[in-house]
């Protein structure tokens, strides 16, 4: 009964709220906001309380002593967003007048974006470096608590413990950074340099190669995925033998020719719109060959939307090895990588009730990955809205 | 004047658009009166403000725009502080607005008599059943061709005329107090533009609407206006009443948009009999896929020469163009180039085949592309044709620009979009230029531009004939670009060619009745000349009636 009292209660204040909130708006004495409050409708007005009213809980709940994720999770996202704005702060003046003018006009989710793919990059080309350890290397003792107290049974050297099998979990993150994400960014490459060539082929040739490209990407595209790579890469692992460094190179191109299916169809699509411009019908009347058509006519105004899509495709190139990597087809142990420490470390995942800081393992490598692909998707909205004639 | 009659009273408008961060002033405090069923003609050249204006004589901007100061009263009624539930009463109801493109304004998925009693529904003035018979009166009166049944049609089964008439019966719906009609036959052949004028200023008459008629050519607006207003750049040049603005403009710049039609070229002499043609096209029949669209085609173009192609849109002049340049082999007939007949396909002919026909387009945006500058648009054929390199090139390409006269420090590392129109169409022509060519196809070069502007890119292209003696193959729908830079006409219709002969023969009679069709449709500067020509021909005998009984 009680918790129907309480929503009526929550509902008659938002309910009443809104209308008292309108109504004094209207009384404000400023003639600019007049016109604003007296053309607002009730809804819009209770979408201000409401929005007030979970900002309220939000702040409630996060001194709630039993939500550790949720605080944790409020903290992250104030320091992320403090580092955006400050990265962004820096850039407006540090650098040439170009980036700075760039840099003046980025919205704040782009400027995070921008800091977490540089810091990314930063991580997966000096993981030598900045690891403690190496990615291989087996210590005698095995599930250390992370947080180096020795109390507890903790161990300073490895700040975020080690897995079942002894091995440092902060530098197999830092290694996975380089596997995972160097072999995203192959991948993603390879499926661009073949879907964009072919597809832009297929547009500006059309008749029965463009028909038979495109049927044949239609083939691919008709089986799910996952699944088809997962058939795939059964087959390669029997090709591949014993050399793992074999099936890797296997999976590269088995994604890229699956991944490059959607880039033609985009590039074709894109292609299509720019190839009946007359300024190619000019080239064409020239006698210019194809080469310089797709190349020098055709690529440079297909630029945005293809660096758009390379973006999100890059994403999700990375979330089909993760996955693989996750079932146990993908990247091959010894080698370090997120997906694979997420299926690993899962079982700490039922720590959660006494030892918060341990069950928060598997979530780190799975939050590197959310983290990468929620940056890139920030960067490729900006760069939309770039191309975009929406800007003004 | 008294203020009871006023409808629409401006006063010190300011407008602001917002360009790259920062607000520009697009609207710099203009007056205007509107009264009681009067019609007043906006006029100007592109970026003058007019439709900005005439948006905002309905208290609305678009995105982007902003009123910075001054008022709008409309029927008394103050429409900047007004709210907006009290504009939606106005809006649709007391004040209708015509979109320059019928055919984008209207929408595709559903029946036009849906859409016409959308209104009078709405704002209560009329119930479904009453508003779809007014609908089907209204469409009688604008002299649609089956009024019962065209407003079961979609818009995409209606012709471009029909289309943009169906939607003043539109505006018409809740007989509205005012009408803005921004450019309403821009987009349409002058044999449909005149069913058009002849349909908007009967029904505008007929209910004592008011109208602010917006267009920058001025021998339509003589026809419409009771009152011209120009503007040049957001300000008001001067106001006047029609007759008197056409007879004494006092202004300069009045003075010059009445002058841009006087520019003509001398006549040349007549070709010698024997020379051989620069392009001759015989027995020319085309198709695209199975529609056949050239039927039996020919005509010669000599050496220094401009031929013009006319015809309303759909007659095949383009086409004519495709299968000169070989983009559209035709399945018979030959094109000869200096005695040679050259091989139909675009792909077959040799390199110095193709340089030495070249085009320029109508628009000028589609025709170049926005990622170069405009020394790597022109230096490439440049590059390509002459095999120039390095400086030679750069000193090539600065001569293209100063022979279109743009300075080649300012304008060479320039985008396209940071040319105007004018400019933009000027680059075309050195890009056609670069290649040295003895024979240009000019696809209506000048129907997207300005009147002024227009005007120069015709001189340049005459001076360049002169200096370089070239030929031209001129594709146009307006006569007046005809007279002025013609030297031979042919004139086709539904892919023949109807009639063709040195210019001075085809202004005059006797003509094929559709080249006499064609050539009375062109509107006159003079105020009477749409009244006259009704009475002469019968409302019957004027627009796509007319064409369809030749």
């Amino acid at each position: 009964m009680s918790v129907w009292l309480h929503i009526a209660l929550w509902a008659a204040i938002l309910f009443g709220g809104a209308w008292v909130f309108r109504w004094a708006g209207q009384q404000l004495p400023n003639p600019r906001t007049r016109p604003y409050f007296r053309d607002m409708s009730y809804a819009v007005a209770f979408g201000f309380l409401l929005a007030a009213a979970a900002l309220y809980w939000t702040v409630q709940l996060y001194f709630v002593d039993r939500v550790v994720f949720f605080r944790w999770a409020v903290q992250g996202f104030l320091f992320f967003a403090a580092a955006g704005w400050a990265f962004r702060l820096l850039g407006r003046h540090v650098g040439t007048p170009g980036t700075r003018k760039l840099f003046r006009k980025m919205p704040l989710t782009a400027a995070f974006g921008i800091l977490v793919i540089l810091v990314y990059a930063v991580v997966a080309i000096f993981a030598d470096v900045l690891a403690p350890f190496g990615q291989e290397q087996v210590f005698e003792r095995v599930n250390v608590l992370p947080g180096g107290n020795p109390e507890t049974g903790g161990d300073p050297r490895f700040l975020l413990g080690t897995d079942q099998i002894g091995r440092d979990l902060l530098s197999r993150l830092i290694y996975g950074a380089q596997n995972t994400v160097g072999i995203a960014f192959v991948t993603t490459c390879l499926a661009f340099l073949l879907g964009a060539s072919l597809g832009f082929l297929a547009a500006t040739l059309g008749g029965w190669l463009d028909q038979l490209l495109s049927r044949g990407v239609d083939v691919l595209m008709a089986i799910p995925s996952l699944i088809f790579a997962l058939l795939l890469m059964t087959i390669a692992s029997a090709w591949a033998g014993s050399e793992k460094w074999l099936l890797t190179v296997y999976m590269i191109v088995i994604i890229a020719v699956l991944d490059s299916t959607r880039v033609f169809r985009l590039s074709r699509a894109v292609g299509a719109n720019i190839v009946v411009m007359d300024y190619i019908e000019a080239a064409k009347l020239r006698g210019e060959t194809l080469t310089y058509l797709i190349f020098r006519e055709i690529l440079p105004n297909a630029y945005a939307p293809l660096l758009a899509e390379f973006g999100l495709r890059f994403c999700f190139v990375f979330l089909t090895i993760a996955a693989l990597s996750f079932l146990g087809v993908g990247i091959q142990p010894p080698l370090a990588d997120w997906g694979t420490m997420v299926r690993d470390l899962s079982q700490f995942i039922n720590f959660a009730g006494v030892s918060p800081l341990t069950a928060a393992l598997p979530l780190m490598a799975a939050g590197a990955i959310a983290l990468l692909t929620v940056a890139v998707n920030f960067v490729v909205d900006w760069m939309l809205y770039q191309s975009s004639g929406l800007k003004d | 004047m008294s203020t009871r009659d006023l409808l629409v009273q401006i006063r010190d408008l300011h407008i602001e658009g917002r360009s790259d961060e920062t607000w520009t002033p697009i609207i710099k405090g203009v007056d205007l009166d509107l009264r009681k069923g009067e019609v007043l003609g906006l006029i100007g050249e592109s970026g003058a403000g007019k439709s900005t204006l005439g948006l905002a004589a309905m208290g609305f901007t678009r995105d982007g725009v902003r009123i910075s100061g001054g008022s709008v009263a409309f029927d008394g009624i103050e429409l900047l502080q007004a709210s907006a539930s009290a504009k939606r009463h106005l809006l649709g109801k007391r004040i209708a607005y015509v979109a320059q493109s019928a055919a984008a304004s209207f929408n595709p998925a559903h029946r036009l008599i849906d859409q016409h009693t959308e209104a009078p529904v709405q704002h209560g003035v009329m119930s479904k059943a009453e508003s779809e018979k007014d609908a089907v009166r209204l469409y009688e009166q604008l002299r649609l061709p089956n009024p019962e049944e065209i407003g079961f049609r979609y818009p995409h089964q209606v012709s471009g005329g029909q289309l943009q008439r169906a939607m003043t019966a539109m505006a018409m719906s809740c007989r509205p107090d005012l009408i803005i009609f921004d450019e309403p036959t821009t987009a349409l052949d002058v044999t449909t533009q005149i069913e058009v004028l002849a349909a908007i200023r009967d029904i505008v008459d007929q209910y004592d609407t008011a109208a602010i008629y917006i267009t920058h050519d001025l021998a339509v607006v003589a026809q419409m206006a009771d009152r011209i207003k120009v503007l040049l750049r957001g300000d008001e040049v001067e106001e006047a009443e029609t007759r008197r603005m056409l007879s004494h403009p006092s202004e300069d710049y009045t003075k010059s948009l009445w002058a841009v039609r006087s520019f003509k070229r001398p006549e040349k002499p007549a070709p010698e009999t024997d020379a051989v043609p620069v392009v001759s096209v015989r027995g020319v029949s085309a198709a695209y896929g199975t529609q056949p669209v050239l039927h039996d085609v020919s005509f010669d173009i000599h050496r220094g020469r401009t031929v013009a192609v006319v015809g309303e849109s759909g007659s095949g002049k383009s086409t004519m163009a495709r299968c000169i340049t070989g983009l559209l082999p035709p399945f018979e007939g030959v094109i000869e180039f200096d005695g040679e007949a050259l091989p139909l396909d675009y792909r077959k002919r040799s390199k110095m085949q193709l340089r030495q026909a070249q085009m320029i387009y109508q628009m000028a945006d589609t025709a170049l592309n926005p990622r170069k500058t405009i020394a790597e648009i022109i230096g490439r054929p440049v590059e390509f044709y002459m095999g120039l390199r390095g400086r030679d090139k750069r000193r090539r390409v600065d001569d293209l620009l100063e022979q279109i006269e743009l300075d080649p420090a300012e304008f060479r590392d320039r985008l396209p979009s940071e040319l105007s129109g004018g400019q933009k169409q000027r680059v075309g022509i050195a890009r056609a230029l670069a290649a040295e060519p003895s024979f240009i196809i000019c696809d209506e070069v000048t129907s997207a531009l300005d009147q002024l502007v227009a005007e120069g890119i015709l001189k340049l292209l005459a001076r360049l004939q002169d200096e370089l003696g070239l030929s031209y193959m001129f594709i146009t729908h307006d006569l007046a670009t005809v007279r002025a830079i013609a030297d031979e006409v042919v004139v086709m219709k539904n892919g023949e060619v109807v009639e063709q002969g040195v210019k001075r023969d085809m202004f005059k009679p006797p003509h094929h009745p559709y080249t006499d069709l064609l050539l009375s449709s062109v509107p006159e500067m003079d105020p009477d000349w749409l009244t006259n020509l009704l009475r002469e021909r019968g409302v019957e005998n004027i627009g796509d009636a007319a064409s369809e009984k030749i």
